[in-house]
């Protein structure tokens, strides 16, 4: 697990965290059962404070991405898939917000986005589909 | 009081100290409590240095309080010393000595000493046992010192401007000896720097000190979500900085100001709106920013 924190940008570390964990999960770099490190590994990997790791561990727990086995480590749990889904939403609205942006920068309505973006997807649809 | 009874590894209350005419250190008040990283910011000047020499007993208090574990530094220098491990800003160490002969040396001074523990760190930190220390570089150096700070596992690692002037390899080696120092072992650090971004990283607590004043004192968290940074818009352009009070500090130019605000953040709102600015958009400042914006609050 591959994790970025950078400091500056008023986002709260333990949120950045949170957040990366969910969007590995959401992209499926992480899946139902895999274990993630330890909050001592993680916390000297990122060079952060135990407790900011441990923070956002919990708030992953209290979300139910990930849960805790006794005594053995912390794990992707397995009813993701309403996150999942709610995160990746999310991963595009991003993405949406910022072609809506460019599109009125362009004086592209929003209707004829859409008609755009159905005639895109019509044209890369597999053949077989026809 | 013994070191059981004391909750906090470091207390002062209202400690105050002047050189000649010039106040070092004001009614200064903190506490760090135990098994939690502590990050003192300050520019220059402002009385880091003073403060930590209290601590250790190298100053005594002119008037206040200080408590290290529940000991006195100056009258318990003993019960003091054994449990700090220090890094000093200079790093004074013996320049004739070579590495092995400065550990040999330190060794004796510390009953707590631990031989494996100081090698292992010796040898992560790559230093030449028969290199003099005058030969090491300023990395070098500071990975000296900070190696005979922590291999008699002090119950308070104290660290004065730890990573001022080293590149960034040695800087990451010092924020891995405080990670490891709390999250091993549950032990305490205090730390003063000027590097917020550093603080912001590793930080639980953090005391910004200004002219000899603490002027912000919180967990960091805290700190970080009561501080607010509002884009402001005016009708029409500004010529001077609008006057809203209640804001810490308003830069920018034109139409288009960023005000950085503390805690109560509707009534900001609101005292724009009385000058004609309403808010565009709004985040978190990072720590940099609420440090320069209270330095500027103070110095208006």
């Amino acid at each position: 697990m591959q994790l970025h924190v950078s400091t500056g940008d008023g986002v709260p570390i333990y949120l950045q965290i949170a957040n990366q964990v969910k969007y590995l999960v959401a992209s499926g770099r992480l899946a139902a059962g895999d274990e993630i490190p330890p909050i001592r590994v993680l916390a000297r990997q990122l060079l952060v404070n135990p407790n900011t790791v441990a923070r956002a561990y919990l708030e992953l727990e209290r979300e139910g991405v990930v849960h805790k086995r006794h005594g053995s480590g912390t794990y992707i749990s397995d009813t993701g898939s309403p996150l999942a889904r709610k995160e990746r939403v999310k991963i595009l609205s991003e993405r949406v917000d910022a072609l809506l942006a460019e599109a009125s920068h362009l004086q592209v309505e929003p209707q004829e986005l859409i008609r755009l973006i159905k005639d895109r997807s019509q044209s890369i649809q597999p053949k077989e589909n026809k | 009081m013994n070191t059981t009874a004391a909750s906090h590894a470091v207390e002062l209350t209202g400690l105050s100290r002047k050189f000649g005419s010039k106040v070092a250190l004001n009614d200064v008040s903190l506490q760090v409590r135990r098994g939690r990283v502590f990050g003192l910011v300050g520019a220059n000047g402002a009385g880091k240095t003073t403060l930590i020499k209290h601590v250790l007993g190298r100053l005594k208090a002119e008037s206040g309080l200080v408590r290290v574990f529940g000991f006195d530094p100056v009258s318990e220098p003993v019960e003091t010393l054994s449990r700090i491990g220090y890094l000093s800003e200079n790093r004074d160490l013996p320049a004739w000595m070579r590495v092995d002969e400065l550990l040999r040396y330190t060794e004796a001074f510390y009953p707590k000493w631990d031989t494996a523990y100081a090698e292992e760190l010796r040898r992560q930190f790559g230093l030449d046992p028969r290199a003099k220390i005058k030969t090491l570089s300023r990395g070098e150096n500071a990975k000296a010192g900070l190696l005979i700070a922590l291999a008699y596992r002090p119950e308070l690692l104290l660290l004065d401007e730890p990573s001022s002037g080293l590149d960034p390899v040695v800087r990451r080696d010092i924020l891995e000896a405080i990670i490891r120092t709390v999250a091993d072992e549950g032990r305490t650090v205090f730390f003063s720097s000027h590097l917020l971004e550093e603080v912001e990283r590793v930080a639980d607590d953090v005391a910004m000190m200004f002219n000899g004043q603490i002027v912000l004192t919180g967990a960091l968290d805290d700190v970080k979500e009561n501080h607010h940074r509002l884009i402001l818009r005016f009708n029409s352009p500004q010529s001077s900085a609008p006057i809203v009070p209640g804001v810490l500090r308003i830069t920018g130019s034109g139409q288009e100001w960023t005000a950085i605000c503390n805690g109560k953040r509707e009534e900001a709102v609101a005292a724009a709106a009385r000058v004609g600015g309403r808010v565009v958009a709004e985040d978190s400042p990072s720590l940099d920013e609420v440090f320069v914006a209270w330095a500027a609050a103070k110095s208006k």
